[in-house]
C-alpha cells in the first residue's frame, strides 16, 4: 500500500492547462467513480480549483500507481493529449506526497502564500470524497490530519496575519490609528473599485457610519445605498471631512481636491483628533504636502502596496516555520501509519483467538461434566496449544513485515483471513467516517485576510 | 533580611527590563513573557520587602526618598503587571520597567532612615504624591510611544517597533486616563504635605524651591488637563506636553533629593 499524488499546479502549468484540467464541481462524482474504476487505486481524492489540480490515491503499486493517474488525467480530459499534459505533472510518494497535500492545506504553496482559500476547498473536495467514499481509513486520516496541520500553522505562525491587498493594507494602517473601527466614521470621496473595496473592508471590521461624495450624484445615491451610508453634494464635502475619521479619496480628477488648508482646518475642528486619509488616486487627489500636518495621516496608492511588499516578505519568512511545522507533522503520521495499523491487528487477532478458544473448551468441557481437575487442565492446554502454535507464525510475520513496505498489505491480508473488523473504524471515535468531523466553523477564514481580486499580483484568483 | 529581598528584586527587574527591551526588536512574544514572568517574580520579592519594611518600623517611618522610591517603583511596576496581564500590551513594559529599575536603584542607594524629625502623617504626604506621580509616569510613557508611533506611521517606517506600539487613539487615551487619575493623588498629597507642613512649621508654605517646583508642576498638569478638555491639547500635544510634564517631576526629585532633605516633604 502507497500514498501517492500526481497533478499540477500555478507551479507547473499556465492557466491554459490548468482550465482544461480543472474539474468542475458538477462532475467531481462522475470522475471520482472513475478514479476508483482502475485496477490498483484503492483510495481517491481528488482536488480541483483554478490554481492546482490534484489526485491523491492509496496504490497497490508505485509505478503503476502513477500510471493509472496519469491515464485517469488523459481519459477525463480528452481535450488535452497526454503529450501536452504529461510535462506539467508531477508525482510524489509516500512521505514526500503526505508532505505535500499537508503544505498545500497550509496553505504554503499557494500563488499568495498563507491565503485561506485553500483550506475550504481542500474541505469541499474531501467532503464529495468521502459522500462517495472514494477514500478510505487512510486518506480520511491523511486529509483530516492536513486540515489540522493548517490550523496550527495558522495559529503558530503569522502566516495569515498581514494584509496582503493594497485596500486590506488601508485597513491595517486605519487600526494603527483608531482602536476601535466602530465609532469612526468613514468619507468616501470618489467611487473608485479599489476604494469601494476598502470600505468594505472598514465596514466588516465594523464601522458603521459612512458617508459618500462623487462629482456624479446619482452614482453617489446607488453606493449610499450598498454601504446604508448617506449621500453629501460633492461641493460640500471639504465641509464634512471634520467629521470622518478616514478619508478614502478615488476619483478620475487630474488635479488635488483636497489641500493643505482643507486638512488644516479639519483637524482643528476636529480639536486634534487624529484623521487618516487615504489616497488611492492616480494621479494623486490630495496634495502630498498634507503629510506634514500634525495629527493627519496621509497614504498613497505607493505607500500602501510598499506595505503589502513587505507583508508578502513577512509571510515568506514564516513560511519556513511552517515548513519544520509540516515537516514534524509528516513525521508523526507516517509512525502512525506504520505501527498503528499492526498493534490493533495483533490485538484484535488474539482476541479473536482468545474468543474461539473459550467458546469451544466451554462447549467440550459442557459434554464432559465428569473430568478431574488435571483432565480439565489438559483439555485447556490442548486448546490453548493449538490456538497458540496457529497464530504464533502470522503474529511474528506480521510484526516483522508491519515496518517494511509491504506491512500494510499483510495487515490487510490477516484481517480479511481472520475476519477481523477495521481496526480504525473499531478503536478510535475520533476518527469515525462521517463527514461532519470536517465542517468545524473557521473564523479566520472571513478574517485578516479576506482576498480580493485586485491584490493578486499576476491578477488569478484561487477559486 | 529586607536587603536581601531588596537585592534581588533589583536583580529581576533588571532582568525584566532587559528581556523586555530586547522584546522590541524581536518579532515573536516570547521575550516579553519572560520579562513578564521574571518581573512578576521581582514583584512579590518587592512586596516582601517592603511589608517587612513597614513592619519593621511602622507605615509612619516611610518617609524617607528611599522609601518614597521604592514604592513608587513598586505601584509602576503593578500597573505594568496590570496592563500586560490584562490587555496583552507586553510594549508597556519596555518603557515602564527601565523607570521603575532606575528609581528602585536610586533608593538603594539612598539613606533607608531620614534624621530630620518627622510628623507621624507625613507619609500620607508621600504615599499620595508617589501614585500622583505614578500616573504622570504612565503618562510619560504613553506619549513617548505617542510620540514614536506618530513618527514611524508620518515616515512609514513599518518595522518592528511599529507592529508592536498600539493604535494611537488607545495612547492618547490611556495617556488621558493616566493624568486624571495622577492628578487629583498628587493634589491630595499635595494639600497633606501642606497640613504636616503647617502643623510642623506653622506654615502651610514656606516657598522653598521642591514646594515651587511642586506646585509649578501641579499647575502644568492642571493646565495641561484643562487644555484638553477645553481646546484639545490631544494627541501629539498632549504626548508632547506629558514628557516635558514628568522630565519636571524627575528634575523636582532630584533637586530635593541632591539637597539632601533625606526626607520627602
Amino acid at each position: 500500500m502507497h500514498i501517492i499524488v500526481v497533478g499540477l499546479s500555478h507551479k507547473t502549468a499556465p492557466v491554459e492547462v490548468r482550465e482544461k484540467l480543472a474539474v468542475p464541481e458538477s462532475r467531481l462524482d462522475e470522475a471520482l467513480a472513475r478514479l476508483r474504476s482502475y485496477a490498483g487505486i484503492k483510495e481517491g481524492f481528488l482536488l480541483s480549483t483554478c490554481n492546482r489540480v490534484e489526485v491523491y490515491a492509496v496504490v497497490e503499486q508505485i509505478e503503476e500507481g502513477h500510471a493509472r493517474v496519469h491515464e485517469f488525467f488523459s481519459d477525463t480530459h480528452l481535450a488535452l493529449s497526454s503529450e501536452q499534459l504529461t510535462p506539467h505533472l508531477y508525482g510524489y510518494t509516500g512521505d514526500r506526497a503526505i508532505g505535500h497535500l499537508f503544505r498545500v492545506a497550509a496553505s504554503l504553496d499557494s500563488m499568495i502564500v498563507g491565503e485561506p482559500q485553500i483550506l475550504g476547498q481542500l474541505k469541499d473536495a474531501f467532503e464529495v470524497a468521502l459522500n462517495h467514499k472514494a477514500s478510505g481509513v487512510v486518506l480520511n486520516k491523511l486529509v483530516r490530519k492536513a486540515i489540522s496541520v493548517a490550523k496550527r500553522v495558522r495559529t503558530e505562525t503569522k502566516i495569515a496575519e498581514t494584509a496582503v491587498s493594497v485596500s486590506y493594507a488601508a485597513v491595517e494602517l486605519a487600526k494603527k490609528i483608531f482602536s476601535n473601527l466602530s465609532e469612526k466614521t468613514v468619507l468616501l470621496v470618489g467611487a473608485g473599485e479599489m476604494a469601494k473595496l476598502a470600505a468594505q473592508h472598514l465596514v466588516d471590521q465594523g464601522v458603521r457610519k459612512v458617508s459618500i461624495t462623487t462629482r456624479d450624484a446619482a452614482s453617489a445615491v446607488d453606493l449610499a445605498r450598498r454601504f446604508s451610508a448617506n449621500s453629501i453634494p460633492f461641493e460640500h464635502f471639504r465641509h464634512e471631512m471634520a467629521e470622518a475619521d478616514i478619508v478614502i479619496c478615488s476619483t478620475g480628477a487630474a488635479r488635488y481636491l483636497i489641500g493643505v488648508e482643507d486638512v488644516e482646518q479639519a483637524v482643528r475642528r476636529r480639536m486634534n483628533r487624529p484623521i487618516f486619509l487615504i489616497d488611492i488616486s492616480v494621479p494623486r487627489n490630495i496634495d502630498p504636502a498634507v503629510k506634514d500636518i500634525d495629527n493627519a495621516f496621509l497614504f498613497d496608492i505607493d505607500d500602501l502596496e510598499t506595505r503589502v511588499e513587505q507583508n508578502l516578505e513577512e509571510r515568506r519568512r514564516e513560511a519556513v516555520k511552517a515548513e519544520q511545522m509540516v515537516d514534524e507533522e509528516v513525521e508523526q503520521i507516517l509512525h502512525w501509519l506504520k505501527s498503528l495499523e499492526v498493534t490493533p491487528t495483533i490485538v484484535a487477532l488474539r482476541h479473536r483467538a482468545e474468543e474461539i478458544k473459550q467458546a469451544e473448551i466451554g462447549k467440550a468441557l459442557a459434554r464432559l461434566p465428569n473430568l478431574s481437575a488435571q483432565e480439565r487442565s489438559v483439555v485447556e492446554g490442548l486448546a490453548s496449544g493449538i490456538v497458540n502454535k496457529l497464530l504464533h507464525g502470522s503474529l511474528v510475520t506480521l510484526k516483522a513485515e508491519s515496518t517494511s513496505g509491504g506491512g500494510a498489505m499483510f495487515i490487510e491480508a490477516a484481517r480479511r483471513f481472520f475476519g477481523l473488523e477495521d481496526p480504525a473504524a473499531a478503536g478510535r471515535p475520533g476518527d469515525t467516517s462521517s463527514a461532519t468531523a470536517i465542517d468545524e466553523p473557521d473564523q479566520a477564514e472571513s478574517g485578516a485576510t479576506r482576498e480580493s481580486p485586485e491584490q493578486h499580483p499576476a491578477g488569478k484568483r484561487q477559486t | 533580611m529586607t536587603a536581601i529581598f531588596f537585592m534581588v528584586t533589583i536583580a529581576l527587574y533588571l532582568g525584566g527590563t532587559a528581556f523586555s527591551s530586547a522584546y522590541l526588536s524581536r518579532r515573536d512574544d516570547t521575550l516579553a513573557k519572560i520579562a513578564l514572568g521574571v518581573t512578576g517574580v521581582g514583584f512579590l520579592m518587592h512586596t516582601v520587602a517592603l511589608l517587612a519594611r513597614v513592619g519593621e518600623a511602622g507605615p509612619e517611618s516611610l518617609v524617607s526618598f528611599h522609601d518614597a522610591l521604592s514604592f513608587f517603583a513598586w505601584a509602576l511596576v503593578l500597573v505594568f503587571l496590570w496592563v500586560d496581564v490584562r490587555h496583552h500590551l507586553h510594549v508597556m513594559g519596555s518603557f515602564l520597567l527601565p523607570l521603575a529599575l532606575l528609581s528602585l536603584i536610586w533608593a538603594a542607594v539612598l539613606p533607608k532612615n531620614t534624621t530630620a524629625p518627622m510628623l507621624k502623617t507625613v507619609w500620607v504626604h508621600v504615599t499620595l504624591s508617589m501614585l500622583g506621580t505614578v500616573g504622570f509616569a504612565v503618562a510619560f510613557a504613553a506619549g513617548l510611544m505617542y510620540v514614536i508611533q506618530d513618527g514611524l506611521l508620518k515616515s512609514k517606517q513599518f518595522n518592528v517597533l511599529y507592529s508592536k506600539l498600539p493604535p494611537l487613539d488607545f495612547l492618547d487615551h490611556l495617556n488621558q486616563l493616566a493624568i486624571v487619575t495622577g492628578f487629583p493623588l498628587l493634589t491630595l498629597g499635595i494639600i497633606a504635605g501642606a497640613l504636616s507642613a503647617e502643623v510642623a512649621r506653622g506654615a502651610y508654605l514656606n516657598w522653598n524651591p521642591e514646594q515651587v517646583w511642586a506646585l509649578v508642576t501641579w499647575a502644568f498638569y492642571c493646565v495641561v488637563l484643562l487644555g484638553r478638555i477645553t481646546v484639545g491639547w490631544r494627541a501629539k500635544r498632549a504626548a508632547y506636553l506629558t514628557i516635558i510634564g514628568f522630565g519636571g517631576v524627575v528634575l523636582t526629585l532630584i533637586g530635593v533629593v541632591m539637597k539632601g532633605h533625606g526626607a520627602a516633604l
